[in-house]
């Protein structure tokens, strides 16, 4: 190929010239670019470096540690550990990548696959993969770096002594929000309060670097509770044989320090297992201890003849005649169990004399018995600040006709809880001046008690109770090997749709040891026993029987026969 | 000759003489030195650049080195031919890319639904439009070199049958960027072969009497996705405005003098997507702002009026019409990168050049460099 000299020279004029128009439509090109880019950086940069800013930097919500729940000796009943939620959006999510992610957490791929994409579908952007994971398997799935899968810190509430202190302690729900007991009742004291933090984060929401702390969270306060964690599991283990023996609807026990006042152990039958959520039914939530009311049937009759004491016109000796073994008050018949005749004022707790007590009711008159037991407690408010406490009922003295007052002296046509019951009980434990009852450590003693009635009333009404459980008393299965036990018992129709059930009863046993120097109060109630027995002497006082002797035995308390207790055999403060 | 207007602003003094003596023998050696120096430099930003912008990752930023080096290697094997062979051989690479198309619609292998990739046993896998990127340019200025000027119709309707073939080949993959890319580099052939006004005019006419054709009968959906997404990005801001809406975050966020190298939060935490390949200049600009971008800018516009002045100064038209083709080819590239990432143009997926990731990309540059190089530094006389 020769190179063509002229028309070269013709050419380079014609491509000089449209090498200067490419030129200039370069320059114009050029300087859209260049606009553009200017545009970007200056007018549009602050809307711009928000909108990145809003992509990366993001407050962030770090969730406080809820506080602990502890026996009285800091036993953990509830605890918070470090959890991680795993969620995806949808709109981002690659649902290629989601047969990985199933496999670490175990679930079904399919299952996972058809709700991402349904959510996906409905235009959501919000979706829980799994919830309370264990942090190790988190980060297992978060390290995958998949795009739209992410994970927030959480707590997972833990009860370790389960279905034990169910009922007490409660449960929280899956936000940790209180949903029963004292979670319930404490939940902003437990809860503390969430911290908030500015964080840079990367598009699969990892942070990145920390940007300031709004606020540090804070942990929630610890509740520490009266309950001695030993005694209840003793209480529960008892009280849940016993309503499984006796094929008994449901059952409670309450033990109280008959010195402070203080809830040693407060179980219940049937209970439930709050780690397990699946497994949770309303009717086995019931704190019926706190929250369901009895009729306290013959274990009111003690508070009658300490009114009778009370009053200074009787005295443990003076004698009442019960024959011919009933009485006919208005167009009703009382009856005792047989005809007892002349009885002492021992004799009547001893017997659990109906015609005595009604006796000794009418004598004294409808306001001092409701004075008297309502300075016991009986129809007040524990004031434990339990939610579904119940208050119970005892009618004023302008509702108690002559029957009525009879009824309520035997205790029937009031209604209490267990707790309640067993409160009362500390009247006479305590010298007759009754201690406020406690659940919390945390609630300063009162130091003020209430008197109810003179502290030689008190006693004399412990030596009778004592004789409830001697062999030929109604309670004698009560007894305890080595200590002097006293106590009451009860057996209440059950208020059914027809007024009272012939064949539903409660069985309760009120009790008190030693008597010498009373250290444990224990109310015990077996709710619909079936069988043949059903009496409290039967059926909830051979509970009392088992429960005080271990948690005699456990406190270490001096037995009254000289013997000395076996040694303890778990550690913990005496 | 040698002594330029534009090498005099380059230094001073005594300096100077030192420069153009050096200059003299790196020509004689086929090479031009102020070019060489400027792509050298362009290169080295490219590999800073996509550091950042891979997220750190030193693999990738050696496997781009050693892209460089090849590259480097073969422009100035390619130097060292003079224009003739190439005249030679450009009807035979044109030949072979156009059977390698057709390869590429027969048995090609694709990603992301488009096939562009031949494999063929005991080579390497590779895209025969970057072969074609060079081949067509090639052929059409050996062509209209052969043919007197100016231009006769007929002369022009043969050319245009030559960039009509791969164009269509290429379209077929389908790679709507590629193909405008190509027959625009053909078509600058003619307009600097003295392709008359009244063609000109009546080709836009011709294309703009198309474009609703293409619309409805050549685009993919895809392709018109890209369209309407261009238009509207917020329409679709998670799914296919994506791209655009966080490259245009990323560039604005920078501000005039940007956050800092390596403190980019959109590329660095990966809201930008293809940060290192077709988007890479939006890691520039969030990092080093308006003042990083622009001198980058300023970078490739020294590249290309280097360009242009070296094809000014070739002998031969053949060696006149490719190197300006290849220059201003070079220059729509920049700008539909750059235009496309601040969101000016449609999403047409090219790279920016000498920056974006790549080894074919790289090496089919600098193999053009080598040809306009080539073609300025063999003389007659």
């Amino acid at each position: 190929m020769n190179a063509q000299p002229n028309q070269e020279t013709t050419l380079s004029g014609i491509t000089r010239w449209r090498f200067t128009l490419v030129l200039v439509v370069f320059g114009c090109l050029l300087a859209a670019v260049l606009v553009r880019l200017v545009m970007l950086h200056t007018v549009d940069q602050p809307f711009l470096f928000e909108q990145g800013e809003k992509r990366t930097v993001r407050e962030e919500v770090q969730p406080a540690m809820r506080g602990m729940i502890t026996d009285r000796y800091g036993k953990p009943l509830a605890v918070s550990t470090p959890v991680v939620t795993l969620w995806l959006n949808p709109q981002q999510v690659n649902v290629q990548q989601l047969p990985a992610v199933a496999t670490d957490l175990g679930l079904s791929t399919r299952e996972l696959v058809r709700k991402v994409e349904r959510a996906a579908s409905q235009g959501r952007s919000f979706l829980y993969i799994k919830r309370q994971v264990q942090p190790e398997l988190a980060q297992q799935v978060l390290k995958r770096r998949i795009a739209g899968i992410y994970g927030d810190d959480d707590f997972r509430r833990f009860y370790p002594a389960a279905e034990v202190t169910a009922h007490t302690v409660g449960i929280v729900d899956v936000d940790g929000n209180g949903q029963e007991g004292l979670e319930l009742a404490f939940d902003e004291f437990l809860q503390g309060s969430e911290g908030s933090r500015q964080v840079v984060k990367d598009l699969y929401g990892n942070v990145i670097k920390q940007l300031k702390v709004n606020a540090v969270p804070k942990p929630g306060g610890d509740l520490a509770l009266t309950l001695d964690l030993r005694l209840q599991y003793l209480a529960y283990r008892e009280l849940k044989a016993a309503v499984s023996q006796h094929n008994a609807k449901s059952g409670s026990a309450v033990l109280v320090d008959a010195r402070s006042g203080d809830v040693l152990a407060l179980v219940n039958q049937p209970s439930y297992n709050p780690n397990n959520r699946a497994s949770l039914r309303a009717e086995n939530m019931r704190n019926r201890a706190i929250a369901d009311l009895i009729e306290p049937g013959s274990t009111i009759k003690p508070f009658t003849v300490a009114a009778a004491l009370s009053s200074g016109r009787y005295f443990p000796g003076s004698e009442i005649n019960t024959a011919p073994g009933y009485v006919r008050v208005k167009n009703k018949t009382i009856r005792d169990h047989r005809n007892y005749g002349v009885l002492d004022i021992t004799g009547v707790i001893t017997k659990s004399s109906n015609v005595g007590v009604t006796y000794l009711a009418h004598q004294l008159g409808a306001e001092n018995i409701w004075s008297f037991f309502s300075k016991a407690g009986i129809g007040q408010a524990t004031v434990l600040g339990f939610p579904g406490e119940a208050v119970g009922s005892l009618p004023y003295p302008e509702q108690m006709d002559a029957l009525r007052l009879a009824t309520v002296s035997y205790g029937y046509g009031l209604s209490v809880s267990p707790l309640q019951l067993a409160h009362a009980y500390t009247s006479f434990t305590q010298g007759g001046c009754r201690n406020p009852v406690r659940l919390l450590m945390n609630n300063q003693p009162q130091t003020e008690c209430q008197r109810v009635m003179p502290a030689k009333v008190a006693r004399q009404v412990l030596d009778m109770l004592e004789t409830v459980t001697s062999k030929q008393g109604t309670g004698s299965r009560a007894r305890v090997a080595g200590y002097r036990v006293g106590g009451k018992t009860g057996t209440a129709h059950k208020v059914g749709q027809q007024g009272y059930e012939d064949s539903e009863y409660t069985a309760v046993f009120s009790g008190i040891a030693p008597i010498s120097s009373p250290d444990l109060v224990l109310v015990v109630v077996i709710d619909s026993p079936q069988g043949k027995e059903y009496y409290g002497g039967e059926v909830a006082a051979p509970v009392f029987s088992r429960i005080m002797q271990q948690a005699l035995r456990l406190r270490q308390v001096a037995p009254d026969d000289g013997s000395v207790p076996a040694l303890q055999m778990a550690g913990g403060p005496a | 000759m040698a002594n330029t207007d534009f090498s005099r602003t380059m230094g001073s003094g005594h300096h100077q003489h030192g420069f153009d003596r050096s200059r003299a023998w790196f020509e004689r050696m086929h090479i031009d030195l102020i070019l060489f120096l400027l792509i050298l430099l362009l290169a080295g930003c490219g590999l800073l650049i996509l550091y950042s912008g891979s997220g750190q990752d030193m693999t990738m930023v050696k496997r781009q080195a050693l892209h460089f080096l090849i590259g480097f290697i073969v422009l100035i094997v390619v130097a060292q031919f003079p224009p003739r062979f190439y005249q030679t051989v450009a009807p035979w690479a044109f030949a072979i890319g156009v059977i390698a198309l057709i390869g590429v619609l027969v048995m090609g292998v694709g990603a992301k639904g488009a096939q562009r990739w031949l494999e063929l046993p005991g080579l390497p896998r590779f895209q025969p439009s970057e072969l074609v990127k060079l081949a067509l340019p090639l052929t059409v200025a050996w062509y209209m070199s052969t043919r007197p000027v100016p231009p006769r119709f007929f002369d022009l309707i043969k050319a245009m049958i030559i960039i009509g073939l791969p164009t269509i080949l290429i379209l077929k993959q389908p790679d709507l960027g590629t193909s405008i890319l190509i027959s625009a580099s053909g078509i600058l052939v003619l307009f600097f072969a003295g392709m008359s006004w009244a063609l000109i005019l009546s080709m836009i006419g011709i294309v703009a009497a198309c474009a609703p054709l293409m619309w409805f009968f050549v685009m993919r959906e895809y392709q018109k996705q890209r369209v309407l997404t261009f238009l509207n990005p917020e329409s679709d801001p998670l799914g296919s405005g994506w791209n655009i809406i966080q490259s245009k975050t990323a560039i604005g966020s920078g501000g005039i003098d940007g956050k800092g190298f390596l403190q980019g939060t959109q590329s660095q935490l990966e809201f930008l997507p293809e940060s290192h390949t077709d988007f890479i200049i939006a890691v520039l600009a969030e990092e080093l702002g308006l003042i990083g971008v622009l001198a980058l800018l300023i970078l490739y516009f020294l590249i290309i009026m280097r360009c242009l002045y070296l094809s000014s100064r070739c002998e031969t038209l053949f060696g006149r019409l490719l190197s300006g083709s290849l220059a201003v080819t070079f220059f729509i590239y920049v700008f539909v990168n750059i235009g496309m990432v601040s969101g000016i143009l449609p999403v047409v997926g090219v790279p920016l050049p000498l920056v974006s990731y790549g080894g074919t990309s790289v090496v089919s540059l600098l193999t053009a460099f080598g040809l306009i190089m080539s073609m300025y530094t063999h003389r007659q006389n």
